[in-house]
């Protein structure tokens, strides 16, 4: 169904085209309940059980605001460097589609809690560019549609469409820049790296999952070109459906060598928003805008106004913990790294992990080693970023401690990340269910290796004689017997005592 | 005098989802119309020291703890649904536009 779309090379986009980028990031809040109601923030679950009169829109439900939620927006602004509204309403965004049953959308419009703040971002050779915070506001999401019939479970060709709304009403923040100009060639690096930013800031503040993956964390990336020498702004399209960070770059990239085509061939774009294909790195032309008037805001009546004191804002801003770049500038200091070095570990995705996990007790050695070698491969196996693997720091700094007090092997702490990987649960859980502890108990291994030197004769007689290598075979028949459980040092040392070597 | 064109009233009427037929485009028109200017002499009477206001309770900040409260059920939540599939909402198939 993909027409072929002509692309420009990207040398000749940048040497032609000045790329111009806006990127609104939507970010759902890890409150226990949702923005206006009492229902549960909560991942999935069975379809339809979050939900009650208010989020599902029935006649006559009144929305009271979370105010954990407005003390997020506060912090999340101030984090941003924003100003923060003395007095700003919600309002109504009117449109009929079946993911919102209220059929319109608690949003706010010209009064957002926060405004006018900026974010430095570091790309990977460690240029720092700051990129300007047009606003941040509080709003609901949507419920998610299921698509029926057609051949895809996509809209075209369905048939009818099922509504989940336990998404319906959670809370979400939408933070929104203003254009990134001037980037050339490294417009879409910058579109990652602000993402990249973004998120590693809301973690450490820890106001939302930012799971990509998961949409508690999406991006839309608004592109358009101007001809070099010139000034105005060219017509954008909006890309969405952008579900990680190298989508991000990605989507920028692809949007550039097409639009630049279209106006090379003397065509316009059109303003519209584009959908993001994962499988080939294209976007999609969806639906053409509606304009802000067609969504006919007007001030939310059923919700007060918010109006922040000084003293309350003062209060928030002291409840924001050491922010990624403080850390890093911290640990770097800490652990005697080089800037290469540092730069390795935030490129990698490493620094904020490993430093939580020093936090959580851990030695810095052995908790970069973790991260860096063996959690990195199996981000990268699992097509994965590293934070978004289902270990925390906490978790990796139990484990460490599990090796260094003698109850896990090296081997048997990679099997319990493993297990933790999989979903099993906490390092001390995996352990219990997997039957995983180290097997110290002399008698138990002492009838193994018994057992192992009566099914090798040969082999025993040859350690009896002096060849204290040949032990190696015993204790890899001991080590299998044992599912590798046992420390295999002590193994040997109990072969070694038993022929009497 | 506000003017309402006919136009703007069949923009309004597709985006409120409404069928409205050329007779009444034209009565609505006029009736807009006559609304607008009601609503445009309330602008005459307010001075430069009155602000606009949205809501006639003077309440700020309103919020409510974030504790969790019990939902309806499957059942509850779909009994008011015209038709349902898999615990969900089953609509009509959505045209021209992609989530
Ligand atoms: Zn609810």
């Amino acid at each position: 169904m993909t027409a072929v779309v002509d692309l420009m090379d990207y040398a000749e986009v940048v040497e032609r085209y000045d790329p111009v980028l806006g990127l609104e990031v939507h970010v759902e809040l890890s409150t226990k309940t949702k923005m206006f109601c009492g229902c549960p923030n909560l991942f999935g679950g069975e379809p339809n059980t979050h939900v009650c009169p208010t989020c599902l829109g029935l006649p006559g439900a009144l929305p009271v605001v979370n105010g954990r939620a407005v003390e997020s927006a506060i912090r999340i602004g101030l984090a941003l460097n924003c100003e923060i509204a003395e007095w700003c309403r919600f309002a109504r965004k009117n449109y009929f589609y079946p993911d919102m049953p209220k059929n319109f959308q608690t949003s706010q419009y010209d009064e957002p809690i926060a405004f006018n703040g900026h974010l430095d971002v570091v790309l990977d050779d460690g240029e720092v560019v700051r990129v300007d915070i047009e606003r941040a506001h509080m709003e609901e999401d949507t419920g998610k549609s299921l698509h029926v019939g057609g051949a895809t479970g996509r809209i075209h060709g369905a048939e009818h469409s099922l509504l989940d709304y336990n998404r319906a009403g959670v809370p979400l923040i939408e933070i929104v820049t203003k254009p990134i100009v001037g980037m050339g060639e490294r417009a879409p690096e910058v579109a990652r790296a602000y993402v990249a930013a973004l998120r590693d800031l809301l973690r450490a503040m820890d106001v939302s999952d930012v799971r990509m993956d998961q949409g508690s964390l999406r991006c839309d990336a608004n592109v358009s070109l101007m001809p070099k020498g010139t000034s105005e702004f060219g017509t954008r399209t909006e890309t969405k459906n952008v579900n990680s960070l190298r989508s991000v770059e990605r989507a920028v990239r692809y949007e550039m060598t097409r639009q630049a085509a279209v106006l090379a061939s003397g065509g316009t774009v059109t303003q519209e928003t584009r959908h993001f294909q994962e499988a080939d790195g294209s976007t999609s032309a969806g639906r053409t805008k509606e304009t802000a008037e067609d969504y006919r805001y007007f001030p939310e009546p059923d919700l007060v106004p918010i109006a922040p004191s000084r003293e309350w804002v003062e209060e928030l801003r002291a409840t924001i913990p050491e922010l990624p770049w403080e850390r890093r500038k911290r640990i770097q200091a800490e652990w005697n790294l080089t800037d290469e070095e540092l730069r390795d570990l935030v490129n990698t995705g490493a620094a904020d992990l490993v430093a939580a996990t020093v936090d959580a007790g851990a030695e810095p050695g052995e908790a970069r080693s973790w991260w860096v070698q063996y959690l990195t491969q199996q981000a990268n196996t699992r097509d994965v970023e590293l934070a978004d693997l289902a270990i925390t720091p906490v978790h990796v700094a139990r484990v460490i401690e599990l090796v260094k007090s003698g109850e896990l092997t090296n081997k048997l702490a990679r099997e319990v990340v493993q297990g933790v990987l999989a979903g099993e649960g906490e390092p001390d859980e995996v352990v219990a269910n997997r039957g995983l502890k180290v097997v110290s108990d002399d008698s138990a291994l002492l009838t193994a290796v018994d057992e192992a030197l009566a099914a090798q004769p040969d082999v025993a007689e040859k350690i009896r004689g002096g060849k204290v290598q040949a032990a190696g075979a015993i204790v890899g028949a001991v080590m299998k017997a044992t599912k590798g459980q046992a420390d295999a040092k002590r193994v040997r040392e109990l072969i070694l005592e038993r022929v009497g070597a | 005098m506000s003017n309402i064109s006919r136009d703007e009233v069949a923009h309004l009427a597709k985006l409120a989802r409404l069928a409205v037929t050329e007779k009444e485009l034209d009565v609505f028109a006029g009736q807009l119309d006559q609304i607008l200017d009601a609503v445009a002499k309330v602008g005459e009477v307010a001075a430069d020291d009155i602000p606009p206001t949205s809501h006639a309770v003077p309440l700020t900040n309103v919020f409510r703890a974030d504790e969790i409260r019990p939902s309806l059920s499957q059942e509850q939540a779909l009994s008011g649904a015209p038709a349902a599939e898999e615990g969900r909402f089953r609509v009509p198939r959505i045209l021209g536009e992609e989530q």
